[in-house]
């Protein structure tokens, strides 16, 4: 599916640039997105760093096989082909932690970490697992208890209620989780 | 008083992980420095390993957005949107949300100065920011670090999900302050 998204993207902007006669815009946009694309991985790049030094140690004092195994009652719902004993499980749970708790650059380091668990697991490489996409679909309907940056954007905005968005984040992401653990099942058969 | 404590426990839980997990792997006997070395180094490795799949991801947006693609939609879809109470100010920034984080930020901060953080499209537009993820970039980034190129159903859940977080985001936030 990626595959087809891919290439309408750049096929239906092309081909509309043309119409709204952004041509020249639209390849200068192309060149430079590389650039950017780098950029937002040089940034990364620390964080990933510290953050895997820092897994590393939990992984081999076994902390990440104590924690899976605290949450395992209801991780083990929803990702059955999990032992509960594996790393895996300890490493979403800390994942989602991170994003529920809205703790920044330490997400997407803690998330991969968890993928690259899972791909441990995985018979056939290259090829997403049930377990991934279940991960992947909680991820990315981001269950919201505290929107932090979007908070301090308001404020700095000048907003008299900063905080009086958490309440409808808190709903819509619930909302999208929801969504999407069903569709994810509903979708895994085909 | 909620949002306080909150705000308390994710203001605590990375110092206090900073702290614990070394010291209770140097109590468990383990050279924390080597393994945190060896961490690191795979991190490294991995956030090189993603960066031609940010690239390619990239490349498509870039010039799905410049385009002007997403203005014909907006007006494609007003009036639906309006059925739904959503000013049509907001809309680019709902189409623009699992496209491109930094795009998204960037469109609801110019919807805060100029419309104001209290009014309805300013609420209606931190709300829709807060609501999802980027879905391409988690789907990039996630699967591009462990080199799945197979992604199965997970776009179409993604892309459904965004949509069930802008119904409900539109429905919450026009009962409250619309």
């Amino acid at each position: 599916m990626l595959n087809t998204v891919w290439v309408a993207l750049i096929a239906i902007g092309m081909i509309a640039a043309v119409f709204t006669g952004k041509l020249d815009q639209t390849t200068n946009a192309a060149l430079n997105s590389g650039e950017s694309a780098v950029g937002i991985a040089l940034s990364l790049l620390g964080a990933l760093a510290m953050w895997s030094g820092i897994m590393k140690i939990a992984e081999e004092a076994g902390l990440i096989r104590v924690i899976g195994r605290i949450i395992a009652p209801v991780t083990r719902r929803l990702f059955p082909s999990i032992p509960p004993d594996h790393p895996a499980m300890g490493a979403i749970v800390m994942a989602y932690s991170a994003n529920l708790l809205g703790l920044g650059n330490a997400c997407t380091p803690l998330s991969i970490k968890a993928m690259q668990e899972m791909d441990k697991l995985n018979k056939a490489p290259g090829r997403a697992t049930d377990a991934m996409c279940t991960f992947v679909a909680l991820t990315m309907s981001s269950l919201t208890i505290l929107p932090t940056t979007i908070i301090s954007i308001r404020a700095s905005a000048g907003s008299a209620n900063p905080a009086g968005v958490v309440g409808p984040i808190f709903f819509s992401t619930a909302v999208a989780t929801l969504v999407a653990l069903i569709t994810d099942r509903l979708l895994r058969k085909r | 008083m909620l949002i306080a404590i909150f705000k308390e426990i994710s203001g605590w839980t990375i110092p206090l992980m900073l702290v614990a997990i070394p010291v209770y792997g140097y109590l468990k006997g383990i050279n924390v420095y080597n393994t945190f070395i060896k961490g690191a180094r795979e991190g490294v490795m991995t956030g090189v390993r993603i960066i031609p799949y940010l690239v390619a991801i990239f490349v498509a947006i870039a010039i799905f957005r410049t385009s002007g693609v997403l203005e014909w939609a907006t007006n494609a879809i007003a009036p639906f949107t309006r059925l739904l109470h959503v000013p049509a100010e907001v809309m680019p920034l709902v189409l623009i949300r699992p496209l491109s984080g930094n795009g998204a930020m960037g469109v609801m901060i110019e919807l805060l100065k100029v419309h104001g953080p209290d009014s309805l499209i300013g609420r209606m537009a931190s709300v829709l920011q807060g609501s999802t993820e980027t879905t391409f970039y988690v789907l990039t980034v996630y699967f591009g670090a462990i080199g799945v190129k197979n992604t199965r159903h997970t776009l179409a859940v993604g892309l459904l999900a965004d949509l069930a977080a802008f119904l409900g985001a539109a429905w919450a936030t026009y009962r409250l302050f619309g």
